[in-house]
């Protein structure tokens, strides 16, 4: 890509313009940005934003915020000056990022930014260019003149990133390399998050740029303690928390896919109900087949919503077990709703419904942060037979249930 | 919150311990402990299998099969025959 086509690297060459640029005073604090001591000019949030790189671009690995931009520019300047505040769009980017698909394109450009004024003694953070993940860091380090280097973890947070190994020991060598960072430091300090450990070894970091990597909290929050106690964090700081609102702000991101497959779920119930040996019969349909529409629903909700919310006063370890009570629960009461059902359409929703929610439960051990592999490997081995058992025996009471209400009429 | 017990594949060999405990800083559910000039396990069912631990540990003292713990990502693993991996793209179910 030529600096025409795009903002970033026209941009990048107008810093580097105005770094060549004789200059004088250090940036004042109120209008640091315009300063032309700056080693870089200050984008006001609103320039990020509009930028290639801003949130809700469609810009993948081949945009101008990947690295094959960066050629004919030097990749030791600073992309940008930044402070702690969120602005309104990042409020309402970060809300976004938790209700859609959103967070997929929220990114920053990799590379290495400024906080304050930092010197050859302040600390040198690390983040994932996941825009949500670099606004926490910058928010929880308000006031510190700090360096944060973004490493390019596509866009996703580092903790995702790590187990991926985007956020990982040869990315944080390139870049640490590749923006020539140890020349403006007078320590060999790197702070990494300690969930990025999952992807870094510090052992071969120290070997591959010559410095050391102090593995900070598990939050952002507390990383002004964590510097404070001598780069040491104390087991509250290690320890990863999935508290209520964690679980029900992850909720809704297991609920999306669910909705999809609902629709169709609601639709064949509709039509499946409409059905008589004289035809399409419309008032059958909303009075047969809405309360198990909106049993459907309730499944749902047991299995996405109420279990992640409540999972950890619902009895048993395993997800599917949980997520089966809590269907079985939702579904004895909307049978108890209904009145009078038919038997066969009983057996189906104690069949039917418990499973789904079992299902959709087990979906979140993706969004825990306790959940393992082996675990949920033995979840899988033992619960699958049993969905595709109970999905045939559903289909099966159904259609015994139709057969057999025609043959009574 | 703990998962499910006795399934974690997490090893530790206190032989090859060096007692540089980043073991014990990079685990985010405190399954390792400093035991004197050593490191520790401390409920090997805490273990999410991350593998943090063994990916800083120079001296191969510890092991784990380390994975996604994701059922979308090991039914797609499953369905397409590949590796599970924890894809978060907009039409998969979120795992971040």
């Amino acid at each position: 890509m030529t600096p025409e086509s795009g903002g970033c690297p026209s941009k990048e060459k107008e810093a580097t313009k105005n770094k060549s640029e004789k200059c004088c005073e250090p940036a004042k604090e109120a209008n640091k940005g315009e300063s032309c001591c700056s080693p870089a000019p200050l984008q006001k949030e609103e320039e990020t934003k509009s930028s290639c790189c801003a949130p809700g671009s469609e810009d993948d690995g081949d945009s101008c915020c990947s690295d094959t931009t960066n050629e004919t520019f030097s990749t030791s300047d600073i992309i940008d000056r930044v402070d702690g505040e969120w602005s309104l769009s990042d409020y309402w980017g970060a809300f976004k990022c938790r209700v859609s698909g959103f967070r997929n394109s929220y990114k920053v450009k990799p590379g290495l930014y400024a906080i304050g004024k930092p010197d050859g003694n302040s600390d040198v953070m690390v983040s994932a260019n996941y825009k949500l993940s670099f606004d926490h860091l910058r928010r929880a380090i308000k006031g510190m003149d700090a360096w944060i280097l973004v490493l390019d973890t596509k866009g996703i947070n580092v903790w995702c990133a790590a187990g991926k190994g985007t956020f990982g020991t040869a990315e944080l060598i390139k870049r640490v390399n590749e923006t020539d960072i140890k020349s403006r430091l007078n320590h060999k300090r790197l702070i990494v998050p300690q969930l990025g450990a999952v992807g870094v070894a510090a052992h071969e970091v120290i070997k591959g740029t010559g410095l050391k990597v102090h593995y900070g909290p598990v939050f952002a929050r507390d990383i002004k303690a964590f510097i404070k106690a001598g780069y040491k964090s104390n087991k509250v700081m290690r320890k990863i928390t999935f508290g209520w609102f964690d679980r029900l702000v992850l909720a809704p991101m297991e609920m999306r896919p669910a909705m999809k497959h609902f629709f169709w779920y609601a639709a064949i119930i509709m039509v499946f109900f409409s059905i008589g040996p004289e035809g399409i019969d419309f008032s059958a349909a909303i009075s047969s087949g809405l309360p198990f529409v909106f049993t459907g629903m309730a499944s749902l909700l047991a299995g996405s919503l109420l279990t992640p919310v409540m999972l950890p006063y619902i009895p048993f370890k395993a997800f599917t077990i949980k997520g089966w009570l809590a269907g079985l629960a939702a579904t004895i009461v909307c049978i108890k709703l209904m009145g009078d059902v038919a038997l066969l359409l009983m057996i189906f929703s104690l069949i039917f419904f418990p499973l789904v929610s079992s299902y959709l439960a087990l979906q979140f051990t993706g969004s825990t942060t306790y959940t393992n592999m082996s675990g949920v490997n033995k979840e899988l081995r033992l619960s699958l037979p049993l969905y595709k058992w109970g999905g045939i025996m559903s289909i099966i009471l159904l259609i015994t249930f139709k057969i057999n209400q025609w043959w009574l009429i | 919150m703990k998962y499910l017990k006795d399934v974690a594949t997490l090893k530790f060999d206190r032989d090859k311990c060096t007692g540089c405990f980043l073991c014990v800083y990079v685990c985010p559910h405190g399954v390792f402990t400093e035991d004197g000039r050593k490191a520790a396990i401390t409920d090997v069912d805490l273990c999410m299998e991350c593998g943090a631990c063994m990916k800083n540990c120079a001296f191969d003292a510890i092991e784990v099969q380390t994975g996604v713990g994701c059922a979308s990502a090991l039914i797609n693993a499953i369905l397409t025959g590949g590796e599970p991996s924890c894809d978060c793209s907009d039409n998969s179910s979120s795992c971040c």
